[in-house]
């Protein structure tokens, strides 16, 4: 009995001694700045940048809380509209990136073993040049086609430099697949397409899932990308809020559209999750 | 082939004993083509040769059993019917065609894996009725029979669950009604009962044989465990590095076999090496190392000086206390040296006085006794002529 409680409080310890350091780390290096964010967005902004006091220090000065940013948000149709086309960029880089990863993590996946190792290097090896270096590389393949700043070069762009990260998650999900399920598949009549349709690619779900959204949600919050190889309209919301923060230095405002964009990557995770759950059931 | 007609014979027999009849009308009139025939067929890796010119014919109706040690090529050869491999040489036809072109998903063939293969993402319900949509039956065909398959391995209740949340046993059934529920003209099963405890084992073997007979389904089934073997199957293929060292009916494995190898894989049996004495037509006379001079049944020409293994089964030989004198020309004298007390039967282990090993079983059947002899008796052993068996190599 004490024996058992012993070991138990021990136990206890262990998970605190393990999940401690991480815990801490991600309180102090997330939790807080995000509170500290929400917080910023219902200030006035400062009069030379950064936040106003929150207790007027002379008399006519803006001071307290407000929901002023979040009214300018709403109250001008420009905003919506920049959400929805970076939005609509993710999305289609997304998707792009999908259909571009998906045939080659299988193609690794069903590569010979001793090759896998080899092939997976050669995903990550972009990540050896610098991002700048290689964006700029699209300038020079671009420009002389007259296709520089314009969506479809802010496009070309993100999939280029997002692929990666759709296609290791793809890539380890479809390499854990036991062969042994195609086989059993075609040997119950599954043509080529119904294997893929009725067996891998239900079981690649998950991988499919945490793909797009090491894909999606960098692609939001991506602002270099647009300002190198994109024209003016085709601003994202990164960009609106590096200029908030570095350009006008409307700390609040720029606070505000981060906040919005938290809340609008938490929503579509949630309906995400949601029909996850619907479809991939038990794997 | 003269396996083909041993297997007639041995059906009559059955149908005799054990009062079956399904499968008597179907094996007397024996079908122009077998179901399945392979014709001598070769596979090699490399310069290793995995099945080693092996011809088979499968009747319409058997339980057909590939029985041999690990490695011997069972799943190989079973992968070449399913048309996941192909053969080097030879032939695999079915219905008398030649399958070479024809690929495993349009072989009317199914296969039960040794680990299931149960797809993870559908419920039960959906595992078995996926050979069902393959073949693109209508939707209420494919519920009604997925029913009605899942009521026969008693599953219905289990319909809408997952495969992770079964039982090795309901996964065992979930895996033979998805390959049966399209009734092919054949199923393959590699080492289907493996991976089950001994007592489910035997409830499944039990379950199998009586699906088997009830659907009137051809089985081939591959196993390196020998009592299963012979308890299920209507014949067996022992095989051994590639080739097929015996196909036969269980009984004539087992009381008849052919070879040196198949007489030790099967069974409990004492093996000495010997030479033939002197031949006539009513018995063989052999010298067997370690025990003299033996008797054995005549055996078709093998002339005197002939080298091969003397055989006899332990069930055979008798065991007497050595004060008793022994009424068969056939017997030596010992000690008992070690026992093996199962229950119903005894096994001992003697140490002959020329220092060899001979192992003989007696059935504990003395109503009081719970068995005969006890360590260090002496005793000796007999058996009678017809009992032993000269095998060559
Ligand atoms: N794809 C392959 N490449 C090379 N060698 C192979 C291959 N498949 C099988 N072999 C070899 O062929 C031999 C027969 O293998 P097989 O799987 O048919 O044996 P088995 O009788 O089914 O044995 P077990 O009872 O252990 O399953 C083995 O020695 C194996 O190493
Ligand atoms: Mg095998």
């Amino acid at each position: 009995m004490a024996d058992a409680m012993k070991r138990n409080t021990s136990s206890r310890l262990t998970k605190w001694l393990v999940a401690g350091p991480p815990l801490v780390f991600l309180t102090l290096f997330f939790l807080l700045p995000a509170l500290i964010m929400v917080v910023a967005s219902v200030r006035y902004p400062g009069e030379f940048g950064a936040l106003a006091p929150l207790f007027p220090t002379r008399p006519g000065e803006e001071a307290g809380l407000t929901l002023e940013n979040y009214g300018v948000f709403f109250s001008d149709w420009i905003y919506a509209d920049i959400f929805a086309k970076s939005f609509g960029v993710a999305a289609l880089t997304t998707l792009l990136c999908l259909a571009m990863s998906y045939p080659l993590a299988l193609l690794i996946a069903r590569s010979p073993r001793r090759h896998r190792d080899l092939l997976v290097l050669l995903v990550i090896l972009p990540f050896a040049s610098n991002f700048l270096v290689r964006v700029y590389a699209w300038m020079i393949i671009l420009g002389p086609l007259d296709l520089l700043f314009s969506r479809f070069a802010v496009i070309v762009g993100m999939v280029y430099v997002h692929l990666p990260f759709m296609i290791l998650p793809l890539y380890t999900n479809l390499e854990k697949h036991d062969p042994v399920l195609l086989d059993a598949a075609q040997d119950l009549g599954a043509n080529g397409w119904n294997r893929f349709w009725r067996v891998t690619f239900p079981l690649s779900l998950p991988g499919i899932l945490s793909g797009s959204a090491l894909v999606f949600i960098p692609v939001l919050g991506m602002f270099a990308i647009p300002e190198i190889l994109g024209g003016k309209d085709d601003w994202l919301v990164g960009n609106m809020i590096k200029e908030s923060f570095l350009g006008t230095r409307d700390w609040p405002f720029g606070s505000m559209l981060s906040i919005m964009l938290t809340a609008g990557v938490l929503a579509i995770a949630g309906i995400a999750a949601w029909a996850a759950r619907r479809v991939t059931v038990h794997a | 082939m003269t396996h083909s007609s041993s297997f007639v014979d041995a059906k009559q027999k059955r149908t005799d004993t054990r009062g079956y009849t399904g499968t008597l009308a179907i094996s007397r009139f024996r079908a122009p083509v077998p179901l399945l025939e392979i014709r001598r067929v070769t596979r090699r890796f490399g310069d290793f040769v995995a099945v080693d010119d092996v011809s088979i014919a499968v009747e319409p109706g058997e339980f057909f059993t590939l029985l041999g040690p690990s490695g011997c090529g069972k799943t190989t050869l079973l992968r070449m019917i399913a048309g996941f491999d192909m053969p080097d040489e030879g032939q695999i036809l079915l219905d008398g065609k030649d399958l070479a072109d024809t690929p495993p998903e349009r072989r009317p063939v199914h296969t039960v894996f040794q680990s299931y293969a149960l797809f993870p993402h559908m419920t039960v319900a959906q595992n078995v009725a996926f050979p069902l949509r393959m073949a693109g039956r209508p939707a209420q065909e494919v519920a009604r029979r997925t029913q009605e398959e899942l009521d026969i391995v008693h599953l219905s209740d289990k319909a809408g669950a997952y495969p992770h949340e079964l039982s090795g046993g309901q996964k065992q059934r979930v895996a033979l009604a998805r390959g049966l529920v399209n009734r092919p003209r054949l199923l393959l099963l590699d080492e289907p009962l493996g991976a089950l405890d001994a007592k489910l084992r035997v409830e499944m073997q039990l379950e199998l044989t009586m699906l088997q007979k009830n659907l009137g389904i051809t089985f081939i089934f591959v196993t390196h465990a020998q009592y299963e073997a012979l308890a299920l199957s209507d014949r067996i293929a022992v095989m051994n590095s590639g080739r097929v060292e015996q196909l036969d009916t269980p009984d004539h494995i087992y009381g008849s076999p052919r070879n040196r190898f198949v007489a030790d894989f099967i069974g409990k049996i004492n093996l000495y090496n010997c030479s033939v004495i002197a031949t006539s037509s009513e018995s063989l006379r052999l010298s067997v190392a370690g025990l003299g001079e033996v008797w054995a049944p005549p055996h078709a020409d093998v002339p005197a000086g002939t080298a091969g293994t003397f055989a006899l089964r332990p069930e055979h030989a008798r065991i007497v206390p050595r004060s008793q004198n022994p009424l068969m020309k056939n017997h030596l004298f010992g000690r008992v040296r070690e026992f093996f007390y199962v229950g119903d039967v005894t096994t001992y282990v003697i140490d002959l006085d020329s220092g060899v090993r001979f192992q003989a079983l007696l059935a504990n059947s003395a109503p009081g006794r719970a068995k005969f002899f006890e360590l260090g008796d002496e005793v000796a052993v007999e058996w009678p002529n017809e009992a032993g068996m000269f095998l060559s190599r």
